[in-house]
């Protein structure tokens, strides 16, 4: 499928390889990014992924529109069916589901919520059709996750679930979004998952917490200190459910600067990972045992 | 070094800003009117891009603590060095001890006060601009509050000449109505071909949600969506995209009933679609923009957005020659 491209005024070029979330148009749109960095277009001063989409900034005093959105597209073009394989990492987050601070501040904006009688993870587990909240909490952490998107404020990450579309759970945002969420909640909007870098605004359903850090800007956090930002897209993340006991430790680990988050390389393969999902899936986190 | 006696409603140190970051959800930052901050330099001899306070509908009041010269442009605040009214786009001579303080705004939103040497605070990625949500850059990633003391860098060579000024045309004027030019583009298409035009057609004003992340617009029609199953992973509003880059100057419309341009500290990424993008060179007049505000948004194509951004470069280029 070729991308739809279009300028953003004068200075964007945004292109959509998949008007709908896909495995096809995420692995594409990071294929041409690679491309991209390693092309080093004169001019171009951000390269930005989305999860089926990518953006350039541009000084167009430098390169013309027209000559960026030639280059761009031939190589838009040659990543099209280019063997999405790679090396990448993989990446353990510990998650406090239901835990007893985002319940407190979706309990401040029930008002705002399609289902104010229920709970987020109520709400989310009933829409998917699980019988209970521990079913729908053990599908969010049982299969791993691709980075699909980085950005928004602060290193926030997108991630899209590594399971066919039918297993895909799916949430609206809230009606109106909330003027608070607590930093390192674990959100939910349409098929993404996501973790807030920071305290504020949002609309994501709220189903849990991280006691790990994945933006830290002063260097006080030893696996933040080269880059700031924790999340890259193509990276794959496994949540691992944990209990009050273990964040408590984990969150004084981390004031005292000795956790080490469980990160190790692996390769990844489209072709394989089409074959058999859970197959692939469960080989890949064996580097994690 | 500089002190604050009163930090204003908004007052925050900026320069040109941090690019290279914005993939991570790091914005460019740096002063909304960004010919304001250049030519405030340019009158106290500094580099264009060095650090200035940008103070937001109200200035501050700050004590010198050693001599220096100054320099106020971009809003129009009646500025006061010991109580003595002073002109605008002029370098100012101040006097160790003395303090500079404002009026009420008359026109535009935003002052820059340069002097000379720049605001030193660190650099963080390459920039002493504040962004506030990521508690980042300037001073302790914040604004300015009564009390704080900001260093001011070494001056080689002595004072440029005070009383230097930029010459009235060369002061960029938003007009009023503000007429902001956009290229239609990324999600145009989910518009129906009426409901853009109309767009183009209302006027708008600016709401009170109007800060550096983004402008807010009231007043014109909604948009109307061409019908559509909802792409999977979208979410079912006929707004919502599956979440993709932002641009700086996007026009996002969530529901399709406020237009919200994103502006320097703008949000990277997200989920609702965009109509279009104001051009470069319109940017900073969103800057000068006050809550309330009638706009037209004007539609261009990529030759009007280029030729536009040309005269820009040319006043530019104008303001340096008149300060040379």
């Amino acid at each position: 499928m070729s991308s739809r491209f279009s300028f953003g005024g004068d200075e964007h070029l945004f292109a959509e390889c998949d008007e709908e979330m896909s495995f096809t148009g995420f692995f594409k749109s990071l294929m041409v990014m690679r491309a991209l960095r390693e092309s080093e277009l004169p001019g171009v001063s951000e390269i930005a992924g989305g999860n089926a989409s990518y953006q350039l900034r541009f000084d167009p005093d430098v390169i013309t529109p027209e000559d960026l959105l030639r280059e761009v597209r031939a190589l838009d073009e040659a990543a099209e069916g280019a063997t999405a394989s790679f090396d990448t990492r993989i990446v353990e987050i510990p998650v406090y589901y239901n835990d007893p601070w985002t319940h407190e501040t979706m309990m401040r904006f029930r008002d705002r919520h399609q289902d104010p009688g229920a709970t987020d993870l109520e709400y989310a587990a009933r829409i998917n059709n699980f019988a209970t909240v521990e079913d729908f909490i053990a599908a969010h952490h049982g299969s791993p996750w691709f980075v699909t998107m980085v950005g928004f404020v602060c290193g926030v990450a997108w991630y899209y679930q590594m399971v066919g579309r039918e297993r895909q759970l799916q949430a609206p945002k809230y009606v109106r979004p909330r003027t608070d969420t607590p930093r390192h909640t674990i959100g939910y909007g349409g098929c993404f998952t996501c973790i807030y870098a920071v305290r504020g605004a949002g609309g994501y359903q709220m189903f849990g917490i991280t006691p790990m850090p994945i933006f830290e800007p002063d260097g006080k956090v030893n696996y933040l200190r080269e880059e700031m930002v924790l999340s890259r897209a193509g990276d794959i993340i496994k949540f691992r459910p944990i209990e009050r006991e273990e964040y408590d430790e984990i969150e004084a680990a981390v004031a005292a600067d000795r956790y080490e988050p469980l990160i190790r390389p692996v390769q990844f393969d489209l072709a394989e990972f089409e074959k058999d999902h859970d197959a692939y899936n469960a080989r890949l986190v064996e580097v994690l045992k | 070094m500089i002190e604050v006696i009163k930090s204003g409603i908004s007052t925050t140190v900026q320069d040109l800003g941090r690019p290279g970051y914005y993939h991570l959800g790091f914005p460019l930052s740096g002063a909304m009117d960004r010919m304001a901050l250049r030519a405030a330099n340019l009158l106290v001899g500094n580099d264009e891009g060095a650090a200035c306070l940008e103070a937001t509908f109200m200035g501050p009041e700050i004590r010198f603590h050693d001599d220096a010269l100054i320099a106020v442009t971009g809003a129009e605040l009646p500025i006061r060095i010991d109580g003595e009214e002073q002109p605008g786009w002029t370098s100012l001579a101040v006097g160790k001890g003395q303090v500079l303080s404002f009026g009420y705004l008359k026109k535009g939103a935003r002052a820059y006060i340069a002097v000379a040497g720049g605001i030193e605070v660190p650099l963080v990625l390459g920039s002493r601009s504040t962004y506030l949500v990521g508690v980042m850059g300037g001073h302790e990633g914040r604004a300015l509050a009564p009390g704080d003391r900001l260093p001011i860098g070494a001056v080689a060579g002595g004072f440029a000449a005070p009383g230097r000024e930029v010459p009235v045309a060369l002061r960029r004027d938003p007009g009023m109505p503000v007429e902001l030019r956009v290229m239609p583009g990324i999600y145009w298409h989910r518009a129906t071909a009426a409901s853009g035009a109309q767009f183009f057609a209302d006027e708008w004003k600016v709401a009170p949600e109007a800060d550096r992340m983004g402008y807010r617009f009231r007043g014109g029609q909604p948009i109307e969506f061409v019908p559509r199953e909802p792409p999977f992973g979208a979410g079912d509003n006929p707004s919502n995209i599956v979440d993709a880059p932002y641009a700086y100057g996007c026009i996002q419309i969530p529901g399709g009933l406020e237009p919200i341009v994103l502006h320097r500290d703008a949000v990277s990424a997200g989920g609702y679609f965009t109509l279009g993008v104001v051009i470069s060179a319109d940017m900073d007049l969103i800057g000068q923009m006050q809550p309330n505000t009638p706009a037209r948004f004007v539609k261009v194509d990529m030759d009007g957005a280029l030729a536009a951004r040309a005269e820009r470069r040319g006043l530019m280029e104008k303001i340096r020659a008149a300060l040379a």
